[in-house]
């Protein structure tokens, strides 16, 4: 896998004007904190794929084609469960939904570009493209070829997640005991570090702490059921409270923008 | 054949939902309201996610000494806020549980 991606990404860099190839590398380099966090992440995903039910091919693709994560993770816990792919479908969708928030945030500033960035752009919308992403474009500095670093940053995170994933797999089968090693805690922790920053209001804090309740409380629902009833609850309880707090203070200009993009390291 | 399916509808609402503002081009405009709840959606769904494989590990509430999920994540939670750096709190919560796992097997 390495000896396809390292020389595809310098031929990708050849072809670049500097200025564009500078972006790219930037875009690239800014990715690494995000990459180092996921590689125990990427590794264990492969490990467990066998384990859950899901064939070597099968976690490879989904690497490959889904390219998400989390709902990777979920999937994986939900075939080990035996549920139908219908319902593992409609939970990615749930759980993904987070992504039209990023795109929402991101959308004005690739919007003059041609249908076919936008689509390798969207693509590789994830969680820690778009933490990187989005700080390079709120910098101050020329936006004209940042959609180059938006690239370079994608490239970089897909690589890693592809060779994690195929490490993984190689590792499971080495070590067939792996699994219960406990390791599925690099996700948990992940996922805190991710939520953490967020935490900088009363709003939000209440939707994190009803929703992490409510998901305990119906974990015995099926389906994962829970987790979706869960976050429904909690983004409704946040939003709520921030309404009523809205409505209690001296009216100020309102300030919609950028709430969300407040994990930026 | 299940799991091609499953695949394939999964890679296509993940890129769906990225894909569709961008597709679009500003086109869509979201309500305000609208704007407010989605920003509670990363941390809402992350955190539903995660607090039943940190507080009940084993199928019931444990916040014993005999969890080391919950110790760890404790550990790394006063890590997250002192620092505020993602790398660190998932090193040293990861640290904190294999010795946690270690101390209690």
């Amino acid at each position: 896998m390495l000896s396809i991606m390292v020389p595809l990404y310098f031929t990708l860099i050849a072809f670049m004007p500097t200025s564009r190839s500078k972006e790219f590398i930037t875009g690239a380099k800014a990715t690494i904190p995000m990459i180092i966090g996921a590689i125990p992440f990427g590794i264990i995903f492969g490990t467990l794929a066998e384990s859950s039910g899901l064939s070597m091919w099968g976690a490879m693709a989904m690497s490959l084609f889904v390219y998400a994560g989390s709902s990777q993770f979920i999937a994986l816990g939900l075939l080990a469960t035996g549920v139908s792919p219908i319902i593992i479908i409609g939970t990615t969708f749930v759980v993904n939904l987070r992504h039209l928030l990023y795109a929402t945030a991101l959308v004005d500033k690739v919007k003059h570009l041609s249908q076919g960035w936008r689509f390798l752009l969207a693509f590789g919308l994830t969680d820690e493209s778009f933490a990187v992403v989005n700080t390079r474009y709120s910098d101050g500095t020329d936006n004209s070829r940042a959609h180059w670093f938006f690239l370079g940053s994608i490239v970089a995170m897909y690589g890693n997640w592809q060779l994690c994933t195929w490490l993984g797999i190689g590792l499971g089968e080495l070590f067939p005991d792996m699994t219960h090693w406990g390791l599925d805690f690099a996700m948990s922790v992940t996922f805190l570090g991710i939520v953490i920053p967020y935490l900088r209001t009363k709003p939000m804090w209440l939707a994190v702490i009803s929703a992490a309740i409510f998901a305990m409380a119906l974990r015995e629902l099926p389906h994962q059921l829970g987790l979706v009833i869960a976050a429904v609850f909690g983004i409704c309880i946040g939003y709520a409270s921030q309404q009523i707090g809205l409505r209690l203070k001296p009216p100020t200009p309102p300030s919609p923008s950028n709430k969300g993009a407040a994990h930026n390291e | 054949m299940n799991e091609a399916i499953m695949i394939a509808g999964m890679a296509l609402v993940t890129f769906s939902v990225r894909y569709v503002m961008f597709a679009m081009a500003g086109r869509i405009v979201f309500p305000v309201w609208f704007k407010h709840a989605l920003a509670y959606v990363p941390p809402v769904v992350l955190s539903a996610i995660i607090a039943p494989l940190i507080l009940m590990p084993k199928g019931y509430l444990d916040i014993s000494l005999a969890n080391p999920y919950f110790w760890a994540a404790l550990v790394a939670a006063i890590v997250g806020f002192w620092r505020q750096h993602l790398l660190t709190t998932i090193i040293v919560g990861m640290i904190a549980f294999i010795l946690l796992k270690w101390i209690t097997s």
